[in-house]
C-alpha cells in the first residue's frame, strides 16, 4: 500500500474503530450499563436548566422539608431549596471540575513524565523522589492542610486533584519514555538532527498517550469523589453554589427528620461513580488487556 | 536481607524529610500568614507580630526551616497556639481511636475479601465469580463518605441496631466494638473489593503453579491444595495491597469519624481547622504521613523476607 493510501485511509478506520468500541462496550452488560450511566449523568447535567423547574439557589421558607413529590422529585431541603434542581446543577460542577482537574493533571503529569524518562538521570531520580514523597500525604490530609492556609475554594479543589494525580501519571509515562527512548525510530530521529522537543512531541508521545488516557478516564470516578467529599467537609464549593458534597452535608445536619435530602445527594454521587468505573473498566479491557488488575 | 531491609529504610527516611521539606514549602508559598490566620479578621497588629515572634515566624527563612527538622527529629512539633500544649500530645491522644478504627477496617476487608476471592477464583468464570467481580467493582467505586452516611441512615437511624455516634462507653469493650463497627465499615467495605480481586488473580496464577500440579497428582483433594496450599501463597501479595491501603484508609477514616462523631486525628484536624489551629494540622499530617511510610517500608521489608525476588528487584 502506497503511503498516499495510508494517509487517507487513516480517518476512516478512525470512525470504524470508535463504532466497533461503542459495540464491544454495548456487549459488555457492565459496560453497557457504565455507558448508560454516564450518558444519564452527563445529559441530566447539560440540559440542567430545562429539566430543573426551579433554579438551584431559590430560597422558599414556606416549602422547607418537603419529602418528595410531584412538586419537588426529590424534595426540598432545610431552606426551601428544590433538591431536584440542585442536584441537577451539581452535577455541572461536578463533572466540570472532573474533566477540568482531570485534563489539567493529565498534561503535567505527561510533561513531567516525558522530562523525567528523557532527561538526565539525576532530574529522574529527584523528580521520582518528589512523585514519592507527594504520594506519603494521605490525600484527605494533603487537602485538608492546603485548604487550612488558602480558604475553601474551587481553586484549592482542583489543586489538590493535580497533586494527588500527577504523580501517578507521571510514573506512568516515564516508565514509557525510558523504554522508547532507546527504540529504533528515536534513534533515527535523533540521528537525523531532530530536536529534544520534536523527538518528545512527535515521536514518543504518541506512543506513551493511551494507556494514560484510559487511566486518566478510570480517574474521573475519583475526582467526583474528592470534590463531593470536599464539598462535604464544606472546604470545597461554596454555598449557595449547588454541589453534591454539600446538599450531603445539609442532610447530614438533618438526617434523623429527614432522610430524603442525603438521599438526593448520594444518589448522584452512586450513579456517577459506578458509571464511570464500569465504563472505565470495559474501556480498559476493550483496549488493553494488559492494564487488567491494576489500580 | 539485612542490606534490602536497611536500603528499605534508608528510602523510607528519605521520603519522609522530602515530605517535610514539601510541607514546609506549602507553608511558604500559599499567600497567607500562620499567625494572623490563627488570630482571625479582628487581630490587632501588634497582636500578630506578637504571636509571629512566639511562632518564630520573624526569623529567617533558613532558621526556621533548621528548627523545624531538627525539632520534628527530635519528636517535638512545637507547641499548640492557644492552649501552649504540646502538639505531639494532643495528636498522640487521638492516635489510638483512628488505629482502631482501620484495625477494624483491615479486619473486614482481609476476613470479607480473601474468603471472596479464594471462591471467586475457584468458581472461575461461573455465576459466583461474575457477582463477586461486579460486587468489587461496585464497592471500590463508592466513596467511603457516601457508604459512611448511608450506613448510619439504615442501621443507626432507620433500624436502630448500631450506635450513631461516639467510640462506646471508655472501658466497656462491648460498647466500644458496637461503636466500630460502621465506621469501620465505611473505611474497609472498598478494600473488600481490591483485595477480593487481588487474591482471585494471584490465586488463579498460583493454581497453574507447578507445585499445585504435583499435589493435585498425588491425589490431594481440590478443597485441600487450594486452602491450605495455594491461599498461603496467592496471599502474599494482599500485604503490599494492605500497606499502600493504610494511606487511603486514613484518607477515609477522616469522613468516618467526623459522620459517627468518632474521636480521632481526622477529626482533630477538622476541628483544628475551624478554630484556625494551624500547627495542629501540620503536626497532625507529618504523624499521619510519617505512619504511612513506616507502614509501607514494613510491609516491603516483610514481602522482601517472604519472596527473594522482589528483593532482588530493588537493588
Amino acid at each position: 500500500m502506497s503511503e498516499q493510501a495510508l494517509i487517507e485511509r487513516r480517518p476512516l478506520t478512525r470512525l470504524g474503530g470508535l463504532g466497533r468500541t461503542l459495540r464491544r462496550i454495548m456487549r459488555e452488560p457492565l459496560g453497557a450499563l457504565g455507558l448508560s450511566l454516564v450518558v444519564f449523568v452527563v445529559l441530566m447535567a447539560l440540559f440542567a436548566d430545562v429539566l430543573a423547574s426551579y433554579p438551584s439557589t431559590k430560597l422558599s421558607p414556606a416549602d422547607r422539608f418537603q419529602p418528595a413529590s410531584w412538586q419537588h422529585l426529590l424534595g426540598t431541603d432545610h431552606l426551601g431549596r428544590d433538591l431536584f434542581s440542585r442536584v441537577l446543577h451539581g452535577g455541572r460542577i461536578a463533572l466540570a471540575i472532573a474533566l477540568g482537574a482531570t485534563g489539567a493533571s493529565l498534561v503535567i503529569g505527561i510533561v513531567l513524565g516525558l522530562i523525567a524518562g528523557y532527561g538526565p538521570r539525576w532530574l529522574d531520580n529527584l523528580m521520582l523522589l518528589l512523585f514519592d514523597a507527594l504520594k506519603s500525604f494521605p490525600t484527605v490530609m494533603l487537602a485538608l492542610t492546603l485548604v487550612t492556609l488558602t480558604g475553601p475554594s474551587l481553586t484549592a479543589v482542583v489543586v489538590v486533584v493535580v497533586l494527588v494525580s500527577v504523580p501517578g501519571y507521571a510514573r506512568i509515562i516515564r516508565t514509557q519514555t525510558l523504554v522508547l527512548k532507546s527504540a529504533e525510530h528515536v534513534m533515527a530521529a535523533r540521528s537525523m538532527g531532530a530536536s529534544t522537543a520534536r523527538i518528545l512531541a512527535v515521536h514518543i508521545m504518541p506512543n506513551v498517550i493511551g494507556p494514560i488516557l484510559i487511566l486518566a478516564s478510570m480517574d474521573i470516578p475519583v475526582v467526583v469523589a474528592i470534590e463531593a467529599g470536599l464539598s462535604f467537609l464544606g472546604l470545597g464549593v461554596r454555598p449557595p453554589m449547588p454541589s453534591w458534597g454539600s446538599i450531603l452535608n445539609d442532610g447530614f445536619a438533618n438526617i434523623r427528620d429527614s432522610y430524603w435530602i442525603v438521599v438526593a445527594g448520594g444518589l448522584p454521587i452512586v450513579l456517577t461513580t459506578l458509571g464511570f468505573t464500569f465504563l472505565g473498566e470495559t474501556l480498559r479491557d476493550v483496549f488493553d488487556p494488559r492494564l487488567r488488575g491494576r489500580g | 536481607m539485612l542490606r534490602y531491609a536497611l536500603k528499605r529504610l534508608g528510602l523510607g527516611i528519605v521520603i519522609v524529610s522530602v515530605a517535610m521539606m514539601m510541607l514546609f514549602a506549602m507553608v511558604y508559598v500559599i499567600p497567607g500568614d500562620p499567625a494572623s490566620v490563627a488570630l482571625g479578621p479582628r487581630a490587632t497588629p501588634q497582636m500578630i507580630e506578637a504571636l509571629r515572634a512566639r511562632m518564630g515566624l520573624d526569623q529567617p527563612i533558613w532558621m526556621q526551616f533548621l528548627k523545624f527538622y531538627t525539632s520534628a527529629f527530635r519528636g517535638d512539633l512545637g507547641t499548640e497556639v492557644l492552649s501552649g500544649r504540646q502538639v505531639l500530645d494532643v495528636v498522640f491522644e487521638q492516635v489510638p481511636f483512628t488505629l482502631a478504627l482501620i484495625a477494624g477496617a483491615i479486619s473486614w476487608s482481609v476476613l470479607l475479601g480473601i474468603p471472596l476471592g479464594c471462591i471467586a477464583a475457584v468458581r472461575r468464570g461461573g455465576f459466583v465469580d461474575r457477582v463477586v467481580g461486579i460486587l468489587s467493582v461496585a464497592v471500590i467505586a463508592l466513596p467511603s463518605f457516601v457508604i459512611a452516611i448511608y450506613s448510619l441512615l439504615i442501621f443507626a437511624v432507620a433500624l436502630r441496631w448500631l450506635p450513631a455516634i461516639g467510640a462506646g462507653e471508655p472501658g466497656n469493650l462491648k460498647s466500644q466494638l458496637m461503636a466500630l463497627i460502621l465506621p469501620s465499615l465505611a473505611v474497609g467495605l472498598g478494600w473488600v473489593g481490591y483485595i477480593a480481586r487481588m487474591v482471585r488473580a494471584s490465586m488463579l496464577e498460583t493454581l497453574e503453579a507447578s507445585h499445585i500440579r504435583t499435589a493435585r497428582a498425588f491425589g490431594l483433594s481440590d478443597r485441600r491444595i487450594t486452602y491450605s496450599y495455594a491461599l498461603r501463597i496467592a496471599i502474599l501479595p494482599t500485604i503490599t495491597l494492605l500497606g499502600v491501603g493504610i494511606g487511603h484508609m486514613l484518607s477515609s477514616s477522616v469522613f468516618a469519624e467526623i459522620v459517627f462523631a468518632r474521636p480521632g486525628i481526622g477529626k482533630l484536624v477538622y476541628e483544628a481547622i475551624s478554630v484556625r489551629n494551624y500547627p495542629i494540622v501540620t503536626g497532625a499530617v507529618l504523624v499521619t504521613t510519617v505512619f504511612f511510610v513506616v507502614v509501607n517500608v514494613l510491609a516491603d521489608i516483610v514481602i522482601g523476607a517472604l519472596d527473594p525476588r522482589v528483593r532482588a528487584s530493588f537493588d
